[in-house]
C-alpha cells in the first residue's frame, strides 16, 4: 500500500537532541516490556507530566504521523471521557476507573485466524515496539482534542495473528464485570461495548492499539490497560480495555450502530459533510479553544486514508 | 409590618439574591478558570437548566397557591419569570456567540434543520414577549384578560422546553422526562382549574335563572 506522508509532518518530529543522547540508556533496557513497565527510571521531560504514581513508558519510537498541533494537556485528556462502563458523565471514569484492575490482563484472540488463543498481555508487549502518536481525537458530539498516544500499530498485531483468507472483519470487546466497571449495572448500553473494522482498515499503520498516554502507562479511565485508536473515525470506534479481539466474515454490529442505527454507523468515518441526525459535524470545539473550528474529512488524515473508501457512497456509509 | 410588607421588603430581595446565585457561580469559576475542561459545555448546560427550572419555579408558583392559600406566592410570579429570561437569554447567547461566532445564518440553518433547536428557539423566543409584557403599565395597557391570555405562552415555553432538552441528550433521557412530567402536570392543575372555575361559573349562573314550573 502506498502511505503518503503526513502533511503536517515537521522538523522537530524527528527524535529530540536530548532523548538521542540518552540513546544508550534505552539500549540497555530488556525488552519492551520491561520498558512498558519499568517504574520512573527516566521519566519524561515535559512540563505537563502528570500522574507521579503512573509508570512510565520509556523507550518511545517517534511516529511519522504526529501532528505539531497544540497538545490538550494531561488534565484534559485525563478527567474528561466518554466511558460509559464507569458512568455517563465525562467526569465519572475519572473518578470511578479505580476500581479497575488492568494488571493482570489477558486478551482472547479467535475467529478466522492461525494464531487463536489467550494472549497475556505482557507477551504481547513483547512482541512490538512502543511508539509515540500524536493524534487529533475527534469526538462525534463535536469536540476534539490533541492527544499523545504510546503504543503500537493494530496491523503488527493483526499479521501475528495470521488471519485466513476468510477474515474480512475484526470485532473487538471491552471487559465485563460490574465490579471493575460499576457502570454495567445500568443497561445504558448492552454490555459488553463492542466495536469493530474492515481488515484493510485494521491494517492501516495509523491504527493504533494504545497502552499508554504522555509517556505513561494508560490511566484506567482511558482504557487501560489496551484500547483501540483510530484517529480519522469518531472517538466511539476507539474501543477501551480490550479483552477479546476476534477476526470474522461479516461486518460486526457496534455497540453505538445497534442502540441507535440511525445515528451512528459501522465506519463513522470523520465526515464534516454527513451530520449528525441532531447536530452538525462541520464544525468542532478544539478542547481548550472557545470558538468553533472547521471539522475536516476524515479528521485530517485524508491524504492517508481516503483511498481505503473510493467508490464508496460515505452518505449511506457513515 | 404587615404580611405584604415583609414579602416585599425582606422575602422579596432574598429570593432575589438566592436566583443569582447559578450566575454567580458561573462568574466566580469562570474568574478562577474553574469550568471544567470544557468552559463552553458547562456555561450552556448550566444556563439552559436554570433557565428551564425557573419556568418550572414560574409555573408551580400558582398552582402552590391554590394548594397552600399562601396568597403571597403571587408577588414571586414575575420575578421567577424573569428570572427564567435572564437564563434564557445568557443560554441562548452563549449558543450565538460561542457556538456561532455571531453568525445568524449559522443560528438559522440550525433552527430549521435541527429539531432540538427548532423546539429550543421557540421556547426563547416566546419569552420575549411576556418579559417584555411584564410591567404593570403593559398589564394595565393589555387589560387582564388580554394580558392573561397571552401570558399562557410560558405553557409552550415550558413544553418546548423541556423537548429541546429531551431532544439534546445523547443517551439517558431520564431527566428531561421528569422535567417534561412535572410541566405537563402544572399545565394539567392550571387546565382544571379554569375549567372547575367555569362550571362554578355555570353553576351560579344556573341558579340565578328563574325555575320553570
Amino acid at each position: 500500500m502506498l502511505i503518503k506522508q503526513t502533511p503536517d509532518l515537521r522538523e522537530s518530529d524527528v527524535t529530540p537532541r536530548e532523548l538521542y543522547l540518552r540513546r544508550r540508556e534505552f539500549i540497555g533496557t530488556a525488552g519492551l516490556a520491561a520498558a512498558a513497565l519499568a517504574t520512573g527510571a527516566l521519566g519524561t521531560d515535559r512540563a505537563e507530566a502528570q500522574n507521579p504514581a503512573a509508570q512510565k513508558l520509556t523507550n518511545l519510537k517517534k511516529s511519522a504521523f504526529d501532528t505539531d498541533e497544540k497538545m490538550n494537556s494531561y488534565r484534559d485528556v485525563t478527567t474528561y471521557n466518554n466511558f460509559y462502563e464507569f458512568g455517563l458523565d465525562k467526569g465519572d471514569p475519572a473518578r470511578n476507573a479505580h476500581s479497575l484492575k488492568p494488571k493482570p490482563w489477558s486478551i482472547k484472540v479467535d475467529g478466522e485466524c492461525a494464531k487463536p488463543g489467550t494472549y497475556n498481555l505482557e507477551d504481547i508487549l513483547k512482541w512490538f515496539p512502543l511508539e509515540e502518536r500524536i493524534y487529533r481525537m475527534r469526538c462525534v458530539e463535536a469536540w476534539s482534542m490533541v492527544i499523545p498516544w504510546a503504543g503500537f500499530p493494530l496491523a503488527d498485531f493483526v499479521k501475528r495473528m495470521e488471519p485466513t483468507s476468510k477474515a474480512k472483519y475484526i470485532e473487538f470487546r471491552t471487559l465485563v464485570d460490574f465490579t471493575q466497571m460499576p457502570g454495567q449495572t445500568e443497561p445504558n448500553l448492552q454490555w459488553p461495548y463492542r466495536e469493530g473494522l474492515r481488515l484493510d482498515e485494521a491494517r492501516h499503520p495509523l491504527a493504533l492499539l494504545a497502552v499508554g498516554l504522555y509517556g505513561e502507562v494508560l490511566p484506567n479511565q482511558n482504557g487501560a490497560p489496551i484500547r483501540l485508536v483510530v484517529p480519522w473515525k469518531y472517538g466511539f470506534k476507539g474501543i477501551k480495555s480490550i479483552v477479546s479481539v476476534k477476526f470474522v466474515e461479516k461486518e460486526p454490529l457496534n455497540t453505538w450502530q445497534q442502540t441507535r442505527a440511525e445515528e451512528y454507523g459501522f465506519y463513522a468515518n470523520v465526515n464534516p459533510e454527513v451530520d449528525h441526525p441532531r447536530w452538525t459535524q462541520k464544525s468542532e470545539r478544539r478542547i481548550g479553544e472557545f470558538f468553533r473550528r472547521k471539522t475536516l474529512p476524515f479528521n485530517g488524515y485524508g491524504d492517508q486514508v481516503a483511498s481505503l473508501y473510493s467508490g464508496m457512497d460515505l452518505k449511506r456509509n457513515y | 409590618m404587615t404580611q405584604t410588607q415583609l414579602v416585599r421588603r425582606v422575602v422579596k430581595p432574598l429570593a432575589f439574591a438566592a436566583a443569582l446565585e447559578p450566575a454567580c457561580w458561573l462568574l466566580y469559576n469562570a474568574l478562577w478558570g474553574d469550568l471544567g475542561v470544557n468552559p463552553v459545555e458547562t456555561i450552556t448546560n448550566h444556563t439552559g437548566i436554570w433557565c428551564l427550572r425557573f419556568i418550572v419555579i414560574t409555573l408551580a408558583l400558582s398552582p402552590l397557591r391554590w394548594l397552600t392559600g399562601l396568597n403571597p406566592l403571587a408577588l414571586f410570579r414575575r420575578m421567577a419569570g424573569l428570572f427564567a429570561f435572564f437564563y434564557g437569554t445568557l443560554h441562548f447567547m452563549t449558543y450565538f456567540v460561542l457556538d456561532h461566532s455571531m453568525v445568524f445564518d449559522g443560528v438559522w440553518e440550525d433552527v430549521v434543520k435541527r429539531p432540538y433547536i427548532t423546539a429550543g428557539f421557540t421556547a426563547f423566543v416566546l419569552m420575549i414577549p411576556l418579559a417584555l409584557t411584564s410591567t404593570q403599565g403593559w398589564i394595565r395597557r393589555l387589560g387582564g384578560k388580554k394580558w392573561n391570555l397571552l401570558h399562557r405562552l410560558v405553557y409552550v415555553t415550558g413544553l418546548a422546553a423541556c423537548l429541546h432538552y429531551f431532544w439534546k441528550v445523547k443517551l439517558d433521557t431520564t431527566t428531561p422526562i421528569y422535567y417534561f412530567a412535572i410541566v405537563s402536570v402544572l399545565l394539567a392543575a392550571r387546565v382544571w382549574k379554569s375549567a372547575s372555575k367555569r362550571a362554578a361559573a355555570n353553576a351560579t349562573a344556573a341558579a340565578r335563572l328563574p325555575r320553570q314550573a
